[in-house]
């Protein structure tokens, strides 16, 4: 028998997943039976890297060298060359944006350099499916203490003074609701994880779910201790097949070793969870609605005269936690509140797991400590905007979260801050958008987004997004009417205002905050019938520069409406009447002469 | 699976760090066998496999193995370096299967029964490497 002298760390994150990373792994098994190495080395499939835009990603250990945007041609030279041979083959390696130049470390690449790893603590790290290695990256121990060691007062305390705000968006103190729970009366209590994860382009829930459901799963049971609750639900959206897999994996090892189910690690403390899929309803991330769902009811929220802590599921005591905030637990209690509150600022403590998506060079996870600036996230880790563009806001906080301009970049990030700015910390989504995003346009988009998610209980929220939407239209279209802003102000107050919850309450934040820091735009549409980044179709035209146009006749070719003429060296002229400015002829233009106006 | 203890549970995390202490980087010493074509030529592969024979045979997969390309002395193929934290690294030359087995047990076994017998092995491991530092 051989010892295995290499593992190969291959993510198996959705992400990368999605460009091809399972494919690679029957290759990459395929080639190595065919070169005789199979005993020797080892291929583990990993949760998420959160470097998603370059996968698929293979970690090559103990070389500490990482590949990137693997493709199955990739893997013979890849086996002959490092596998056998010792050399790095560095055309496979990441290539520094700016200066080219190979970085064949994770550590020494910028995106991961700058992070500081807690809730993601074992990202790539570990194979998710496999207990065993959760325990040995010291999971499970912290159970251990809190159960031998610790009273359920205690464990509270604790929390309380790690300052451990809850990560899904509204930032309330988690220690407080605890006790909250704890403290109400009822013949049983229930604990949840918040895992329905809706907003457009976040992912940092189920990453952790998918890649270390244990982290999860384990600070659940603490809390439920602390809490005195006997039954536990994860509620995961159907959208995330995978977190649902490998949740119930976790779920199965953790009740065979006896860590979930009667008489915990010999403490006489009896708890189990189970898994409740959600069809995928924004607005059943809201605590209140997602109970009902849990009860086979209408995803629904309450008014909150009394909170769910009081009387929650089945009216009984209930604490409702999110993903990332059950994944901070098994830390605080391992490494102790001061540890904790070590890094972040006065009011948020710790680290938060952001999603950085749309115009970044490096588009990912990310966890940073609380405090750190947004131009920092932005640029230090995610590499500044793509093609070389001007930054023009960034949205934080998910559909109901507000933009924000590049005079905010040097805001600290945190629960605070982010709301003084007109946006919020939300989940921790993080759109990035450049010059080429035309404001009102991203405002529509995210209330069209939100009327389809309203859950329509409540008349503000309702009827106030529809109306939303019939004038954020009629801005984009060219028929926007002096007032309207006023109009979206008065709107968006009484929605503030008049909402039964938080959905309805948040909702007009991109609206709000669009006007608030870019009314130049609204007004060009409105007064001057312009879109001054060139996207709202109705109010552009496009025409080609004699002077620059070469006649290649590209655009002529995808013109799908055949709007275009023009002969052999005879500039191309776009018929404007039939145009339908689908931006065809625009993208393939090889000499920029075809504008926009 | 049955259900365990919190001491089970230390045993568990003590079993798989050495098992994959390759994956975390904290092995006890990293032995690099040189792969070029000229180290392959000369048997490179073999020497190699009989270090992996030895490991498993010995259970101390905290032994890490690394391959490397040519240092660019080719007429002493195959090389083999030793490099344990703290140290400096020890070069082999003219290697075969045998006297990586010797190697290996000199290293790694060996020494073993000389250091003093341990109560609790994680905590042996730890004041030795500090030691060497």
């Amino acid at each position: 028998m051989k010892a295995v002298r290499s593992h190969l760390l291959l993510c198996g994150g959705t992400g990368c997943r999605a460009s091809g990373g399972m494919t690679l792994k029957d290759i990459l098994e395929a080639e190595l039976e065919k070169r005789g190495l199979s005993d020797e080395m080892k291929i583990v499939v990993t949760g998420c890297n959160g470097f998603c835009a370059l996968g698929p990603i293979l970690v090559v250990q103990p070389d500490d060298v990482i590949y990137v945007s693997l493709k199955p041609k990739d893997i013979p030279e890849l086996v002959s060359e490092h596998f056998i041979k010792g050399r790095i083959v560095k055309r496979l390696l990441y290539k520094h944006p700016v200066t080219k130049q190979e970085i064949p470390t994770m550590q020494q690449i910028p995106f991961f350099a700058q992070q500081e790893l807690r809730v993601l603590r074992n990202r790539g790290l570990i194979d998710p499916e496999k207990i065993d290695e959760y325990i040995g990256r010291d999971g499970y121990s912290a159970l251990a203490k809190a159960l031998a060691e610790m009273t359920p007062d205690q464990i509270i305390d604790e929390v309380e003074k790690s300052g451990l705000r809850g990560r899904g968006g509204g930032g309330f103190l988690t220690a407080r609701k605890w006790r909250t729970t704890r403290s109400a009366p009822g013949a049983v209590r229930y604990v949840i994880c918040n895992g329905d994860e809706g907003d457009p382009g976040a992912f940092m829930d189920r990453s952790v779910m998918e890649g270390d459901p244990h982290s999860v799963i384990e600070g659940m049971i603490i809390g439920a201790y602390a809490i005195g609750a006997s039954k536990g639900y994860i509620y995961v959206r159907m959208e995330y097949p995978l977190a649902v897999k490998n949740l119930a994996k976790a779920l199965t090892d953790a009740r065979a070793y006896g860590l979930l189910g009667d008489n915990i690690l010999g403490s006489g403390f009896s708890f189990d969870i189970e898994i409740n899929r959600g069809g995928g309803a924004f607005i059943c991330g809201e605590s209140s609605a997602l109970m009902q769902s849990i009860m086979g009811k209408a995803g629904e929220p309450r008014a909150k005269y009394i909170h769910t802590s009081e009387k929650g599921l089945w009216d009984m005591p209930t604490n409702l936690n999110n993903v990332e905030t059950w994944a901070n637990v098994p830390l605080i209690i391992n490494h102790g509140s001061a540890w904790f509150a070590s890094i972040g600022t006065k009011g948020s403590t710790g680290t938060k797991v952001f999603s950085l998506v749309g115009g970044v060079n490096n588009v990912g996870l990310v966890e940073v400590p609380m405090g750190i600036t947004l131009r920092e996230i932005i640029y230090d880790i995610g590499g500044g905007i793509k093609d070389d563009k001007k930054f023009k806001a960034v949205q934080t906080g998910g559909p109901s979260g507000g933009c924000i301009p590049a005079e905010h970049l040097d805001t600290p990030v945190d629960f605070d801050e982010l709301t003084k700015l007109g946006s919020m910390m939300g989940s921790g989504g993080m759109i990035v958008m450049d010059e080429d995003t035309c404001m009102v346009d991203v405002a529509r988009y995210f209330i069209n987004f939100l009327v389809d998610e309203s859950c329509g209980k409540c008349t503000p929220c309702r009827e106030g997004l529809r109306h939303f939407l019939t004038i954020l239209t009629r801005i984009t279209e060219g028929q926007g009417q002096e007032g309207d802003v006023e109009l979206l102000e008065e709107i968006g107050d009484g929605m503030i205002w008049g909402s039964l919850c938080a959905l309805g309450g948040s909702a007009p934040n991109p609206v709000m905050s669009t006007i608030k820091y870019f009314r130049d735009e609204y007004d060009a549409h409105i007064r001057d019938k312009k879109c001054p980044a060139r996207v709202c179709t109705k109010l552009i035209t496009f025409s080609i520069d004699p002077e620059t146009c070469i006649a290649c006749g590209k655009c002529k070719k995808v013109c799908p409406v055949n709007c275009i003429t023009g002969a052999k060296k005879v500039p191309h002229v776009i018929d404007e009447s039939i145009c339908i400015r689908c931006r065809a002829c625009y993208e393939v233009c090889p000499t920029d002469a075809v504008k926009i106006r | 699976m049955s259900p365990i203890s919190a001491d089970q549970l230390r045993k568990i995390k003590l079993k798989i760090q050495n098992e994959n202490a390759l994956r975390y980087g904290v092995g006890r010493a990293k032995v690099t066998v040189h792969m070029g074509t000229c180290g392959i030529a000369s048997g490179a592969r073999d020497v190699l496999e009989s270090l992996l024979v030895d490991i498993a045979q010995y259970k101390a997969t905290d032994v890490i193995v690394a391959v490397d390309d040519c240092v660019g002395l080719c007429e002493r193929e195959p090389l083999v370096t030793i490099l344990k934290p703290g140290q400096k690294p020890i070069e082999y030359e003219k290697m075969n299967p045998d006297k990586m087995r010797h190697v290996f047990k000199e290293h790694f076994i060996v020494t073993e029964i000389q250091e003093p017998v341990e109560g609790e092995s994680g905590q042996s491991n730890e004041g030795k490497r500090s030691q060497s530092n």
